[in-house]
């Protein structure tokens, strides 16, 4: 299978209970007394910890209302950066790769940790609660597969940051978004290489992606803690 | 150029622009602040200069427009050159790319009821397969800075999402680009903050010129 057609039966695959969560406030808060279906329970203690934040935001009267969204957007973010992060950690420790592979690897990997970095403090600033760093769980076969499925992971994460773009309110976590996009954009034209595909799989305009479908597609990469 | 500032990348200072419109003037100063601090200098310059001057979408994307006639005309020219199979083929499907992007932004300053700018007259310091691999690098860097710093700026959500899936696209050449150099694709976790005001200065011999 290569990481398009996974990212096409991803986006084709019915929402599932998860992906209800991003959109509405009551099946979010149904889902977390449910919690406790497989991976999808860890995933949950992050969006409560979006869910809380936008709260604690609509309450406080000299907070404006958009706030929350935008937190909720950079825990989204830190939530995927944490996945990306050790997703590296896991395959440096792995043994699977050596030289100039691995040396690559690890710089990807040190992005990912100074991201999640940015967006902790970010999320602070803002006035949130950082999302919690997910258990995570990822299948590290052979160096190829692996490098198939950094592909996937980057080209995922790029579509993430695009799909969320137009939706941020503060300029300020735009700018730090866009720098962090366009720097997951080169990670996945570099795996791409790597792998054999094109750099640009989608042509001369990127394409985004929407919540619903990033949070399917990492689902099965977070456990139940 | 500044006499007491040593050039980061010099090949940007080789590249001339042609042309009177403010997109050309602005691009030709980015140019100038990643000539003296390097590509990551150019984010702030751009958000401060789109900042102080009110720029509206249609500036911006005429900025953008002007930037991407710039990389069309620079792989164009190129293509010209002597270039082996991998780096000819990734020229041509940069060169495609830059052309798209350029018929869609002449497209959306039209529909922001603008005027498209009058494509600049450009001039680029290549001579060979190493010497376009260089500047390359450092056009694809600038551009994604030149983005990432006009970004903040748009006031249409719909123009934001074509600037960022533009964006993308130029981080990938320049990753790509940066490969076949051997450099590393990636090689900061963000663009690298500059006080705007040092931009400026930098860029203010470059604009008398």
């Amino acid at each position: 299978m290569t990481d398009q057609d996974q990212h096409d039966s991803n986006q084709d695959r019915p929402a599932g209970a998860l992906a209800e969560l991003t959109r509405d406030e009551s099946s979010r808060r149904r889902f977390l007394g449910l919690a406790g279906a497989g991976g999808a329970a860890a995933l949950s203690t992050f969006i409560a910890a979006c869910g809380s934040d936008s709260k604690k935001q609509e309450t406080t009267a000299t907070a404006p209302a958009q706030r929350g969204g935008d937190i909720d957007i950079v825990n989204y973010a830190l939530t995927l950066e944490y996945v990306e992060a050790a997703f590296y950690t896991k395959v440096v420790a792995s043994g699977l790769f050596k030289g100039a592979q691995l040396d690559a690897i690890k710089r990807i990997g040190e992005n990912e940790k100074e991201h999640v970095a940015a967006l902790t403090a970010t999320a602070k600033k803002l006035g949130g609660t950082p999302a919690p760093k997910p258990k995570t769980k990822f299948p590290l076969g052979s160096p190829s597969a692996v490098l198939k499925l950094a592909a996937t992971v980057e080209n995922l994460g790029a579509a993430a940051y695009l799909g969320q773009a137009a939706a941020i309110q503060s300029k300020e976590v735009l700018a730090a978004a866009l720098s962090i996009h366009s720097v997951e954009g080169r990670h996945a034209a570099a795996l791409n290489t790597l792998v054999g595909k094109s750099i640009t799989p989608d042509g001369a305009f990127a394409k985004p992606a929407s919540m619903k479908q990033v949070l399917a597609a990492v689902q099965p990469f977070i456990v139940n803690s | 150029m500044p006499t007491n500032e040593k050039l980061l990348t010099p090949e940007l200072a080789g590249v001339e622009v042609h042309g009177v419109t403010r997109s050309s003037f602005l691009v030709r100063s980015a140019l100038a602040a990643g000539a003296v601090y390097g590509a990551g200098a150019v984010s702030p310059f751009v958000r401060s200069a789109f900042a102080a001057s009110g720029g509206t979408d249609a500036e911006i994307v005429n900025f953008a427009l002007t930037l991407e006639y710039l990389e069309a005309a620079f792989y164009t020219e190129a293509a010209k050159l002597k270039l082996s199979g991998k780096v000819r083929d990734l020229a041509k499907l940069l060169r495609d790319d830059e052309t798209q992007h350029v018929d869609a932004l002449t497209a959306t300053v039209k529909k922001l009821g603008g005027t498209p700018v009058a494509k600049p007259k450009f001039t680029f310091p290549i001579k060979d397969e190493k010497s376009f691999l260089k500047l390359a690098q450092v056009l694809e860097d600038t551009g994604v800075s030149a983005y990432n710093g006009a970004g903040p700026s748009i006031t249409s959500k719909d123009v934001l999402a074509a600037a960022g899936s533009i964006v993308q696209i130029e981080a990938r050449h320049a990753a790509a680009i940066r490969l076949m150099n051997g450099e590393p694709p990636a090689p900061v976790a963000f663009d690298a903050p500059l006080p705007a005001a040092k931009v400026k200065a930098a860029v203010k011999p470059f604009i008398m010129a």
